[in-house]
C-alpha cells in the first residue's frame, strides 16, 4: 500500500476527489520512477502483470454482476414490458419514469424510507456511540459485552424480523400485551415504529464496531492530559475524542445510511407493506416478481440507484471526507 | 480510591448487563416460543410453560425445511470459498504489489459496497431467465460473491499488511518465485484472517433475504430465510409459528457459535476491515 502513495495521490484524497481519478494521477509518478531504475523494470513489469493477473478475476466478477446488469435495466427500463403481455413489449422511452414519478405509492414508499434511514441512523449514531464506548471502555466484562452485541450483527434478519412480529402480536406477544389492547402491527405509526425497532437493534452493533474502531485511533495520553487539565467527561468527549474519531463517525454514518436506505427483510416480515409501510426496495420487488412489470421495476431500480449515487455523493461532498476514504484514510 | 473503583465497576457493570438484556432478548423469545407447545404458544408468557421438541420434529419431518437448509449451507459455503480465494488474490496484490489500476479496483469495490442491491434484481432476473440461472444454486452464488468480495478484500487486506513480509523476501532471495513465496510463506501467516473473512462473508451469504427471494422459486434452490417466509398457510393445517421458530432457531445456530468462539476475531476483523483497511 504505502508504495502507492505518492504526494499526487494524497492530494487529490484530500480534495475529497473520488479514488478512480487518484489511479489515474499516480501513474505517471510511477512511470518515472522506473524511468530512473532502468534494472529493475524486467522484475516491476512481472509485478504488475502479477497484480493485474491477482486481480482480473475479482474485477471481473464484481463488474459481469453489477455494472452489465444496471445499464440493462436502464434499457429495461425505457420499455413496456409486461412479462404477463410480453407481446405488448416495445421501446416507450421515458415514459415509464412519468409513471413512477407521478405515482403517489412511489412518493408515499420514498418518504417511508427517507423517514426510516434518518430516524434509525440518528437513533443508532447515538446508541452506537454509548455502545462503542461500552465496549471499548468497560471494567468489567468486556468479552461478554462484545459477544452479546455480535449477535444482533450476526444474526438472520427474517429471524429477527419474525421475534419482533411475534412479540408485537396481540395474544403471543410479550410486548404486545404489556403495550397496547390493539394490534400495533396493523397501524401505519406503530408498524413504522416497529420497523424501525428492528432495524436499530439488528444494525446498531455494527454502526459500535465501526466507531469503536475510531475510538482506538484516540490517543490516551491525550485523554489523560485533558483529565489533568480539568477538563470534565463531557468535554472530553466532545473536545477531544469526537474532532478524533471524525473520519470514522463519517464512514460510519455513509455506510449506515446507504444501508439504511435498502431496508427491505424487516418490512417484508413484519407488515408485507401493509398500511402504506412499503420502502423503494419493497415497492421495486412487488412490481417485479408480484406484478412481474419488468418495465416499471427496471424504472424504480434505475431511480433507487441514481438515489443512492446522490446520497453518496453529497457525503463526499458536503462533509469533505475521504469517505470511500475507509481506505484512504491510513494511506494517508 | 477503591471506593471509586468500586463504584465505577458496578456502573459499568450495570451497563454491561443492560447491553446484554437489550441484545439477547429478542434471540431468547424466538428460542422460548420454540419450545412452547400449541396450547400455550400464545399465552404470551415470556418464558414457556410446557416445554417440548415438537416443532423441531415437525421441520426436519418435513422437506420443505430441510431442502431449504442444505440449499442454504451449499450455497453459503461455495460463495464463502470462491469470495475467499478472488478476495485474497486481489488483496494481496493491493497490499504487496505495484500497478496501476490499483486505486480503480479499490475503488470499484468500494462503490459496489455502497451499491443498492435491489436495482440489481430486476435485470438479474431477467438475465437469469435468459441464461437458464434462475432458480438455481450458481444463479444465487454469483450475486453473493459479488457483495461478499468488497468485505473480503478490505478485511483480508488489512490482515494482509500485518504480515512479516521480510520472511517473503527471505524466500525469494533463496530463490522462490513470487508466486512460491506467496504459496509456502505468506499463505500459512495469513491463515488465521483467511478464516475470519470467511466467517464474515458466510453470515453475510447466510443471512441474504432480497436475492433469495428473488431469484428462486422453488425448492431447488430456495434458501431457508425464504423458506420461512413462505412457512405461513403453506404449513397445512396447523398454526405455523412454532415451526417457524424452530427454524429460525436452527438458522441462528451457527451464528451463535461464531459469535461465542471467535468474537475476537470477527471483532478485530470488522473494525480493521471497515475502517482502516
Amino acid at each position: 500500500m504505502s508504495i502507492n502513495s505518492t504526494p499526487a495521490g494524497a492530494d487529490v484524497a484530500a480534495e475529497g476527489t473520488d479514488t478512480r481519478s487518484g489511479g489515474h494521477a499516480a501513474v505517471p509518478a510511477q512511470r518515472d520512477n522506473r524511468r530512473g531504475r532502468a534494472p529493475l523494470s524486467e522484475n516491476k513489469r512481472a509485478e504488475r502483470r502479477l497484480g493485474w493477473l491477482l486481480c482480473a478475476p475479482a474485477a471481473f466478477v464484481m463488474l459481469a454482476v453489477t455494472a452489465y446488469p444496471i445499464l440493462y435495466s436502464v434499457w429495461l427500463s425505457l420499455q413496456r414490458y409486461d412479462l404477463r403481455f410480453p407481446a405488448e413489449r416495445e421501446f416507450i422511452g421515458l415514459q415509464n419514469y412519468a409513471t413512477v414519478l407521478t405515482n403517489e405509492f412511489w412518493w408515499t414508499a420514498f418518504g417511508v424510507t427517507m423517514l426510516i434511514t434518518v430516524v434509525t441512523v440518528a437513533v443508532e449514531l447515538v446508541l452506537g456511540m454509548g455502545l462503542a464506548l461500552i465496549m471499548h471502555r468497560t471494567l468489567v466484562g468486556r468479552g461478554i459485552v462484545r459477544t452479546s452485541a455480535l449477535i444482533p450483527y450476526g444474526i438472520v434478519t427474517v429471524v429477527a424480523a419474525f421475534s419482533w412480529r411475534y412479540a408485537w402480536t396481540p395474544g403471543t406477544g410479550y410486548l404486545a400485551n404489556l403495550f397496547s389492547d390493539g394490534a400495533p402491527l396493523t397501524e401505519r405509526a406503530s408498524s413504522l415504529a416497529i420497523i424501525m425497532l428492528a432495524e436499530i437493534w439488528k444494525t446498531t452493533p455494527f454502526m459500535a464496531l465501526l466507531l469503536m474502531a475510531g475510538l482506538a485511533l484516540v490517543p490516551e495520553d491525550l485523554l489523560k492530559a485533558a483529565s489533568t487539565d480539568g477538563a470534565t467527561a463531557w468535554q472530553r468527549f466532545t473536545k477531544v475524542m469526537l474532532p478524533v474519531m471524525k473520519p470514522a463517525i463519517l464512514v460510519a454514518l455513509l455506510f449506515r445510511t446507504l444501508d439504511a436506505f435498502r431496508v427491505f427483510d424487516n418490512i417484508y416480515v413484519l407488515t408485507s407493506g401493509a398500511n402504506e409501510t412499503s420502502s423503494v426496495s419493497m415497492i421495486a420487488y412487488n412490481n417485479l416478481i408480484r406484478g412481474l412489470n419488468l418495465g416499471i421495476g427496471s424504472t424504480m431500480s434505475v431511480l433507487i440507484f441514481i438515489t443512492v449515487a446522490i446520497i453518496a455523493f453529497v457525503f463526499v461532498k458536503l462533509f469533505g471526507t475521504a469517505a470511500p476514504g475507509s481506505d484512504d484514510g491510513e494511506r494517508r | 480510591m477503591a471506593d471509586t473503583t468500586t463504584r465505577a465497576k458496578v456502573r459499568w457493570g450495570l451497563l454491561d448487563v443492560a447491553v446484554v438484556v437489550f441484545a439477547l432478548t429478542p434471540v431468547l423469545w424466538i428460542m422460548s416460543l420454540s419450545f412452547k407447545t400449541p396450547a400455550t404458544l400464545t399465552d404470551g408468557k415470556f418464558i414457556p410453560r410446557e416445554w417440548t421438541l415438537e416443532n423441531y420434529r415437525t421441520i426436519f419431518a418435513t422437506d420443505q425445511f430441510v431442502r431449504a437448509l442444505v440449499n442454504s449451507i451449499g450455497i453459503a459455503l461455495i460463495a464463502t470459498t470462491i469470495a475467499v480465494v478472488l478476495g485474497a488474490m486481489a488483496a494481496y496484490a493491493i497490499s504487496r504489489l505495484d500497478f496501476p489500476g490499483k486505486r480503480l479496483l479499490i475503488g470499484v469495490s468500494l462503490l459496489i459496497a455502497m451499491f443498492p442491491q435491489v436495482s440489481l434484481v430486476s435485470p438479474l432476473f431477467e438475465i437469469e431467465r435468459q441464461l437458464g440461472l434462475f432458480d438455481t444454486w450458481p444463479g444465487l452464488i454469483l450475486p453473493y460473491i459479488t457483495f461478499a468480495l468488497p468485505l473480503a478484500i478490505y478485511t483480508l487486506s488489512a490482515f494482509f499488511k500485518q504480515i512479516p513480509w521480510d520472511l517473503e523476501k527471505a524466500a525469494k532471495m533463496d530463490g522462490a518465485t513470487q508466486g512460491q513465496a506467496f504459496r509456502r510463506v505468506i499463505a500459512p501467516l495469513a491463515a488465521p484472517g483467511l478464516f475470519t473473512t470467511a466467517i464474515l462473508v458466510f453470515i453475510f451469504c447466510w443471512n441474504d433475504f432480497l436475492f433469495a427471494i428473488s431469484l428462486t422459486s422453488t425448492e431447488r434452490s430456495r434458501t431457508v430465510p425464504v423458506a420461512l417466509s413462505f412457512f405461513t398457510g403453506a404449513s397445512q393445517f396447523e398454526d405455523p409459528t412454532g415451526a417457524i421458530c424452530a427454524a429460525a432457531v436452527v438458522i441462528t445456530v451457527p451464528i451463535i457459535l461464531f459469535v461465542l468462539f471467535f468474537q475476537r476475531r470477527i471483532v478485530s476483523g470488522l473494525t480493521s476491515g471497515a475502517v482502516k483497511g
